[in-house]
């Protein structure tokens, strides 16, 4: 189990590696500076500033300075808030993004988990069906007007709730985005749940758990819980990246100074850098998260650990 | 032997709603007849052979038994107690005593659960209180009893071989010292050769535990070699029983007939010259079943009289009954 694990990390680096090397060059191809913008600035003050951020350099040398920097742990400085670096950025917006997608990832578990069990046992009863439709409707809306909905209906119609705006993380303004988050999640979950957890009810060793005479709830939490899981924690682990730093659009309609909302910003405004260093750090945790999954694979299936 | 049956099975019926022949959400739902009125008596110590083809009601009749599948109409009387239509809660109970085994050796095993989990799980369900040390002892015990060695407890089932992973279901099924064990076509996944030890593995435990087997199998010789007393099913009928010695000898039903006459003779000479009844036509619907005798579009000697009424079952003495008038 430790040498698999070592290999599956391994294996990660070159993906990583890649990965930088593909979003710096491509960062390069994109047109304009982050310099050339609204005024004209005179050609020897431009030409100062590509010297400090190394840009009058051949490329290949940025790569490797860039390179060399990214090893020490520094993403460089911005491009457009001249007073931060790239890691001063993150740092102030990364405990935004985490804050609300940890909450609508733990939501997503035992509600995904649990109504996507239930719809299973139940299974075309009525229970079912409105699991299903509720579920169908949390995957086929996108987010960015599940979002403005629920803005319109618990901010305006209803003004039970702030619009926007973070206050320092106070419960009021976590409520809508959290729950505008978890519900495209949670639907997702419970339908991959509910067909695992179909699968695995009508599976021999689920017979043979009968015929032993175990009780119901015996057989569901020891014996089918456990094998239906797989395919959600597949889904989940790549996801879960996806959630705690934080999703363009829901940053956006609540105004939330998060990951998000950099991105949105730091594209707009060519920040280069700082466009760079979200997608390295993005890209890193999905390749360390789905890592991670293969190896809980291991954990939970005898199977996947042997022969490896 | 006691003179009364531990397990008294009477006119027990198994039908499904087949929801999706329906055309119209109003309209009723066909019923499939899985099984169709079955009876048999089965004694302490005994081993019952249920044959029949695929498709027959063999295995689903076997789960009704155990409650997996709920009996429609019938009796089920379990030491002269009726176990259909009881709570999931009082059918475990039941399940202490009557035990199974199934078709598939490697697919009813948890593949996330260790071999020595397995086993040890009906004794931890039903005995909690039962101390570590004791459940590990029973293991062992059942485990060297199925010609298990104790030392592969911690082993996953996917390592073992079919026939091994039989043994692990049997020392399952064992380790409550149940009174009956039902098997449902144990060994038709298996090997010749696995076969015969697995076969010989069940009536040794029998004899030494002094417990009733329903043995399940499409294997005549199989059945023939294990049973005291057989009982032949078509289409989810019950067509002939008897004591094993003469139905083999003496197979009245043309079913029955057909069946035996299949038999491979593992004597070239013998098995060239042996005249096979060879039944026409493939096994009808069990939606819409024959009317009268369900055998008759198959069976070479109906006529006419057999689309009339459904035949009961005769006696023909010695525990011998058979459900065709015209083989009597």
């Amino acid at each position: 189990m430790f040498t698999f694990a070592i290999k599956r990390f391994a294996v990660a680096i070159p993906t990583l590696f890649i990965l930088i090397t593909l979003s710096f060059f491509l960062m390069q191809m994109a047109p304009g500076s982050p310099f050339t913008g609204d005024f004209n600035m005179p050609p020897e003050i431009l030409a100062n500033l590509e010297a400090k951020y190394h840009l009058n350099e051949p490329l290949w040398k940025q790569f490797a300075y860039y390179l060399s920097d990214l090893l020490h742990g520094d993403l460089g400085p911005s491009f457009k808030y001249k007073d931060y670096t790239v890691n001063e950025l993150v740092a102030q917006s990364f405990p935004v993004s985490l804050t609300i997608g940890s909450i609508a990832f733990v939501i997503t578990v035992i509600m995904g988990v649990g109504l996507g069990t239930l719809a299973a046992l139940k299974q075309n009863s009525w229970v079912d069906y409105t699991v299903m439709t509720f579920s169908m409707v949390g995957v086929v809306l996108p987010s960015f007007v599940i979002a403005p909905l629920m803005v319109l209906a618990f901010a305006v119609v209803l003004p039970w709730l702030p619009a926007g705006g973070w206050n320092d993380g106070s419960w009021q303004n976590m409520v809508l985005p959290v729950a505008a988050m978890a519900i495209l999640y949670v639907a997702a979950v419970a339908r991959i749940m509910r067909s695992s957890m179909i699968e695995t009810m009508n599976s021999n060793f689920i017979r043979t758990a009968r015929a032993k005479g175990l009780p119901n709830s015996h057989i569901i939490f020891k014996h089918a819980l456990k094998p239906s899981l797989l395919p959600v924690v597949s889904y989940l682990g790549p996801a879960f990246v996806g959630i705690i730093t934080g999703s363009v659009v829901i940053e956006t309609v609540f105004g939330l100074p998060g990951i998000g909302q950099h991105f949105v910003n730091g594209a707009l405004n060519r920040d280069y850098s700082l466009v760079l260093g979200l997608t390295v750090i993005i890209g890193a945790l999905t390749i360390l998260f789905t890592a991670i999954v293969d190896i809980l694979y291991g954990l939970i299936d005898p199977k996947i650990r042997v022969g490896r | 032997m006691s003179n009364e049956p531990i397990l008294k099975v009477r006119d027990v019926k198994v039908h499904f709603p087949i929801h999706k022949a329906k055309k119209w959400p109003w309209d009723k739902a066909p019923m499939l007849k899985a099984v169709d009125g079955v009876n048999i008596d089965l004694y302490a110590g005994e081993t019952l052979g249920v044959v029949g083809e695929s498709g027959c009601g063999k295995s689903t009749f076997a789960r009704a038994i155990i409650g997996l599948v709920k009996a429609t109409e019938g009796q089920i009387e379990w030491n002269g107690k009726n176990i259909v239509g009881l709570s999931e809660k009082d059918m475990n109970e039941v399940r202490k005593d009557i035990q199974m085994i199934f078709q598939d050796p490697l697919a009813s095993l948890n593949p996330r659960m260790t071999i020595g989990d397995i086993i040890a799980e009906p004794l931890r369900n039903y005995y909690p209180e039962t101390p570590k040390a004791e459940v590990l002892q029973r293991v062992r015990e059942m485990m060297t009893k199925v010609g298990l060695l104790p030392n592969v407890i911690n082993r996953y089932p996917h390592e073992f071989s079919g026939g091994q992973c039989q043994r692990i279901g049997i020392a399952r099924a064992l380790i409550l010292k149940p009174k009956l064990i039902i098997c449902d076509e144990p060994v038709s996944a298996l090997d010749v050769s696995i076969q015969a030890q697995v076969v010989n593995l069940l009536k040794e435990i029998q004899k030494e535990m002094g417990l009733s087997l329903i043995f399940i199998a499409h294997d005549l010789s199989v059945v023939k070699h294990i049973s005291d007393r057989v009982l032949v099913m078509y289409l989810g009928n019950e067509v002939e029983t008897a004591k094993s010695e003469p139905m083999y000898a003496d197979p009245r039903h043309p079913y029955t007939k057909a069946l035996l006459s299949a038999v491979p003779i593992p004597d070239p000479k013998l098995e060239r010259a042996k005249e096979i009844e060879l039944l026409e036509g493939d096994l009808p619907s069990p939606i819409s079943p024959p009317s009268g005798c369900v055998f008759r579009t198959r069976c070479p000697i109906a006529d006419a009289s057999c689309a009339k009424d459904r035949p009961i079952l005769s006696d023909l003495g010695q525990e011998h009954y058979v459900a065709c008038p015209k083989a009597l």
